[in-house]
């Protein structure tokens, strides 16, 4: 201890590691853990388990096979299932040898990717509201992160103008994530388009974050960027098995881009994580090649929760624009004249419901929260008979 | 089945409002629908799930199993429709395998259940075999959890 005393740890840390933002929202968090009777609506996590036969293969394995390191860039045989899967969801072929790395989750994913293309000074274009995690990657590769705020009246969607406002010769990378978490928001193929135009004969990549793209709603199948014109070449598909096959704590997800970029991406994957799990690699082969039924199911009824949720907020006054993917809603909390962080925290306090105030996404979520409805209907109405309660005693209180 | 059958199979209290939210119609609609499917059969009833050992502890639930002999002319359905008719008599289903009908039945005690099926079930012209079992506790019925809650074991962490 004594010695410890003697040590400068802040002289001794990296300077870009302390200056690290820590989670806004670890605080509200925190707080609502030590509260009973909490109704949460806070996680990004599905409710549903893993399906049964992606378990199942997990315990065969177990049983049966020795557990040692995979290819580098993961089994052969999972590689291959990600082509097909991919040539059917978005009809976009990869080269299973060259050109797909499976990693450990989405977030591995996201942070080699950002790395194999971030030099220093770098301006790596990020999406918001977004999830939390690209800024802090790009900081951490001496990049430059400039938040691109989308707007509620455009469905928060990124429009063309928005994008060539943030263009400059420093730009290396576009962050562009959808199906979006925190507010739902898709981009169908006429808004890629719009992207498309903008970026096509820059030097531009794109990260597209797809990780939601099963959950899309009202009929309409996701659609990739790599599936325009003249993107394939300068996107870096970032995908995993968390949301789509309820996986999240099977750690696994995987990158695909065009081979001169994925050599590279697998060379940092293969130093600091060697291989992922093998375990959840022989189970995400099931998950892709037996589990279309299960996930089907899954998502219709999401779909359920969601028409509620949009039905009920805009019925109490928090207006809220009906978001077609991931599964959140983001609505306005304008009503009550608070700010995101004020909301959340008296509605905690006040009906103990758990939210995640927008701003925790970037500054532009600021007067919106999200809603998770990775929960049961049952629990969905209870919250929103809660949060009535407390819009009756607060809306209109700023006027 | 539908998603209206099965939003209403998990919680038949749901308002015509509520459902008409969650499936994207109007509350005419659904109200129209429900109708339709009261009029047609499809939906017989409307019932709470109770766990017995709290409202009622003393009750007991057995599972019967009989073996009978059909009639000529109209197989299993005469014996069954007369064994309908007893109010202790919960659910009679006709079975495939080693035993013909399935019962559970309800009672006061294991003494009134077991007389019941030995007096009124045995007695019955056409019964060959009873076998009776009794329920000691049920964890999980129509879907629905019985015996204990489901916990969420996830965290706060976006």
């Amino acid at each position: 201890m004594d010695q410890e005393k003697k040590l400068d740890y802040d002289k001794l840390l990296a300077k870009r590691v302390r200056d690290l933002k820590p989670s806004g929202i670890r605080r509200f968090f925190d707080l609502a853990a030590t509260m009973d009777d909490v109704i949460s609506l806070g996680v990004g996590e599905p409710d549903f388990s893993t399906p049964w036969a992606i378990r199942k293969e997990a315990i065969d394995v177990l049983e049966k096979k020795k557990i040692v390191y995979t290819a580098n860039a993961g089994m052969v045989q999972l590689r291959e299932s990600i082509a097909k899967y991919l040539e059917r969801s978005i009809s976009t072929k990869y080269d299973p040898e060259h050109e797909i790395v499976v990693t450990v989750g989405g977030s591995e994913a996201i942070d080699i990717a950002i790395r194999a293309v971030v030099d220093p000074g770098d301006e790596v274009l990020v999406v918001e509201p977004a999830f939390v995690c690209y800024a802090p990657i790009v900081e951490m590769a001496c990049g430059v992160a400039v938040p691109i705020a989308t707007q509620a009246k455009n469905k928060f969607k990124l429009t063309a103008e928005e994008l060539r406002a943030k263009i400059t010769d420093k730009t290396k990378l576009l962050v562009l994530p959808y199906p979006n978490n925190p507010t739902g928001a898709i981009m169908t193929r006429e808004d890629l388009e719009a992207i498309a135009e903008v970026l096509r004969g820059t030097d531009i990549l794109v990260l597209s974050d797809e990780i939601y793209c099963e959950m899309t709603y009202g009929g309409r199948r996701h659609c990739s960027i790599a599936q325009i014109e003249g993107m394939r070449e300068r996107t870096i598909l970032v995908n995993g098995f968390s949301k789509s096959y309820a996986m999240t704590g099977w750690r696994l997800g995987y990158v695909c881009a065009p081979a001169p970029l994925i050599t590279q991406i697998v060379k940092i994957h293969q130093y600091i994580i060697m291989s992922s799990p093998t375990v959840s690699q022989y189970a995400a082969i099931v998950a892709l090649e037996e589990c279309e039924e299960e996930v089907a199911r899954m998502i219709r009824e999401y779909d359920l929760r969601r028409r509620y949720l949009v039905e009920a907020f805009n019925r109490i006054g928090m207006t809220c624009f009906e978001p077609e993917g991931a599964f959140y809603v983001f609505p306005s909390i304008q009503c009550t004249g608070m700010t995101s962080e004020e909301f959340c925290e008296r509605l905690l306090e006040e009906e103990r419901v758990a939210v995640v105030p927008g701003d925790a996404f970037g500054a532009s979520g600021e007067g919106f929260v999200r809603v998770s409805y990775a929960y049961s209907l049952k629990h969905l109405m209870t919250a929103v008979e809660r949060i009535t309660h407390f819009l009756e005693r607060h809306k209109g209180a700023q006027a | 089945m539908t998603d209206l059958l099965a939003l209403l199979k998990e919680n038949a209290r749901l308002t015509n409002a509520q459902l008409a939210g969650m499936l994207g119609k109007t509350e005419d609609e659904v109200a129209k629908e429900i109708a339709a499917l009261e009029k047609q059969g499809v939906i017989r009833g409307y019932t709470a799930i109770i766990n017995d050992e709290l409202a009622d502890p003393n009750e007991v639930e057995a599972l019967i199993e009989l073996r009978v002999t059909p009639k000529r002319d109209c197989g299993f359905d005469d014996i069954a429709k007369t064994i309908m008719l007893y109010d202790e008599v919960e659910s009679v289903s006709l079975m495939s395998g080693k035993y013909d009908l399935a019962l559970t039945v309800k009672g006061r005690s294991l003494r009134e259940v077991a007389m019941f099926v030995s007096q009124r079930l045995s007695a019955m012209e056409g019964v060959l075999a009873t076998a009776t079992s009794f329920v000691l506790k049920r964890y999980k019925d129509k879907n629905i959890l019985i015996a204990d809650e489901e916990k969420d074991e996830r965290s706060m962490v976006w």
